[in-house]
């Protein structure tokens, strides 16, 4: 029998990212919508505590740098530990409703009504059931975010296996944990990665959300409250910017993870073949 | 001892609609059985019902003597559907290692039958590829290896090319004769196709639907090996000829027990 395929050498390199090229529309549109942005303000004489201009952010971000970056971590930290919490939680959730339909069955309905009500407003009972100052109160308003986003995507994960996977694991006698292990979980993971990169946002949402409700001076959240309340509008969007940034890294930090645990997907195939 | 042994398998669905009514059907060791049928007949309520996926409403299985379900604890068969039902997350090696790993295998003993798995379907170095990296027709020798690699007595087919082009298809059935052939396994597969199943069988079996029913029985006495010319023998139009026969007289309507339209149509 003729085999008229040859094997395809794979280049690592466009396993794991775009290439520069692919790249300049993105940069283009930034660049663009700064300048917009900037042009706009400038021709309309729009008021600073209104919009400030991109050149005005950017001055003030620049001159507060060090106390920016180190109310971002600070921030970050509570966002992090929230997501781990809230993640670990709705994933290990989501394997037991998985695992035993009739769990699913009975509480699913109750997390779908909580999920419903706005979490948000329950940033004041945290801070005041674990303490506004204690950085456990904002992981818990993050954490409460991370769930529902985490579990329902993990399950649906878990679920979604076509019959005859399951089946041919049957021919082969495969325990139930094997059939797991093997099969459910793998086939799991790129729905798993949705869920958790939905949730690095909403992390620092809460944690964020949490501390205009009080926190420590220490805190993003408390930085830019306060410099809306004072009028430095400016100071304001520069700590806003900063909060961006360290969603968007950690944004990219989960994708960049889930390129490399899922790059055996269909989806990655853009990055394997021409 | 059969291969495969039926005595009055029945099967009913919940909807009370009857699939199988009374089967008898023996099977010797090394033998391949081609189950045909319009569809409906039940062909492949039967197959998954010889592999313990699932049970019958009425009457007896054995596989090599034993019950079914003994039978599948035990590793005896191997089955390949009419997807290929490769994991995405394994490459193509690893997918054929996968029963050598629940049959806890060593690593060197698995790699060492993988090689030889890859070896017997014509993949050599495919190993690192990922299924969807395949074509349809290199998917499914990827499903038949892996069937294959614990050597299971029995190996069960379910319209395993029903999804492929003609092409393919006709150098696959040489394909899986010459395999056959090397692991001298016992074959039940089950087809829509006559020239399929005349070509690939010892025995083909006919089968008239609702209820699904063995109506009748037809040797296949073409010389081994079989090859492209086989399909040009006068013998071999014959053997068509008698098993389109037997389908009509079953009450199959002639035009279904072609392709499923779907793969008819052009693309």
């Amino acid at each position: 029998m003729s085999t008229i395929v040859q094997p395809v050498p794979r280049s690592v390199g466009r396993q794991i990212g775009r290439t520069a090229l692919d790249w300049i529309p993105a940069v283009a549109v930034f660049a663009i919508g700064i300048g917009a942005w900037q042009g706009i303000v400038v021709a309309f004489h729009i008021q600073e505590f209104l919009l400030p201009k991109p050149t005005a952010i950017g001055h003030a971000f620049w001159t507060q740098k060090s106390v920016l970056w180190s109310q971002g971590i600070y921030t970050f930290k509570e966002a992090l530990g929230g997501y781990a919490l809230g993640s670990g939680l709705g994933i290990l959730v989501a394997l037991l409703f998985a695992a035993w339909r009739p769990l699913a069955g009975a509480f699913m309905p109750y997390a779908v009504a909580a999920n419903a009500i706005p979490i948000i407003a329950f940033a004041p009972i945290m801070n005041n059931w674990f303490g506004l100052l204690n950085p456990f109160s904002k992981m818990a308003i993050a954490g409460v975010l991370c769930f529902f986003p985490v579990m329902i995507n993990t399950l649906r994960g878990l679920t979604s296996v076509h019959p005859s996977s399951i089946e041919l694991m049957q021919s082969y006698a495969a325990g139930r944990l094997s059939v797991f292990r093997r099969v459910r979980i793998p086939n799991a993971l790129p729905h798993i990665f949705t869920g958790l990169k939905v949730a690095t946002v909403l992390s620092m949402i809460g944690a964020i959300v949490g501390e205009y409700f009080g926190g420590p001076i220490e805190a993003l959240g408390v930085k830019i409250l306060n410099d809306s309340s004072y009028g430095n509008f400016t100071d304001a969007w520069a700590g806003i910017v900063m909060a961006s940034l360290l969603g968007i890294v950690f944004y990219a930090v989960v994708a960049l993870a889930e390129r490399l645990t899922t790059s055996w997907h269909p989806s990655a195939r853009a990055f394997h073949t021409e | 001892m059969n291969a495969v042994s039926l005595k009055g398998v029945s099967k009913q669905f919940n909807a009370g609609v009857t699939a199988l009514d009374g089967i008898d059907l023996d099977v010797e060791p090394g033998e391949f059985v081609s189950l045909i049928g319009p569809s409906g007949c039940g062909k492949s309520t039967l197959l998954r019902i010889i592999g313990d996926l699932t049970k019958p409403t009425a009457g007896t299985v054995q596989v090599n003597g034993k019950p079914a379900e003994r039978a599948r604890r035990d590793h005896e068969y191997g089955i390949v559907f009419q997807d290929a039902v490769l994991y995405d997350w394994r490459t193509v090696a690893k997918n054929i290692s996968l029963p050598l790993e629940l049959l806890r295998w060593s690593r060197t003993r698995r790699n060492a039958r993988v090689k030889d798995m890859m070896e017997l379907v014509e993949l050599t170095g495919f190993e690192s590829h990922h299924p969807w990296q395949l074509s349809g027709g290199m998917q499914q020798r990827v499903s038949i290896a892996r069937a294959l690699s614990f050597s299971p007595t029995l190996l069960l087919m379910d319209e395993p090319f029903g999804a492929l082009d003609e092409m393919t298809r006709e150098r696959l059935n040489s394909e899986l004769l010459r395999i056959w052939q090397e692991t001298s396994s016992t074959v039940v597969f089950v087809t829509h196709s006559i020239p399929e199943a005349v070509f690939l069988s010892t025995r083909v079996v006919v089968m008239s639907a609702r209820p699904g029913r063995v109506a009748g029985l037809v040797d296949v006495d073409l010389p081994q090996p079989r090859t492209s010319a086989t399909r040009e023998e006068p013998r071999f139009f014959e053997l068509v000829t008698r098993v389109r026969e037997q389908l009509a007289a079953a009450g199959a309507p002639l035009g279904e027990t072609q392709e499923p339209a779907l793969v008819e149509e052009p693309l």
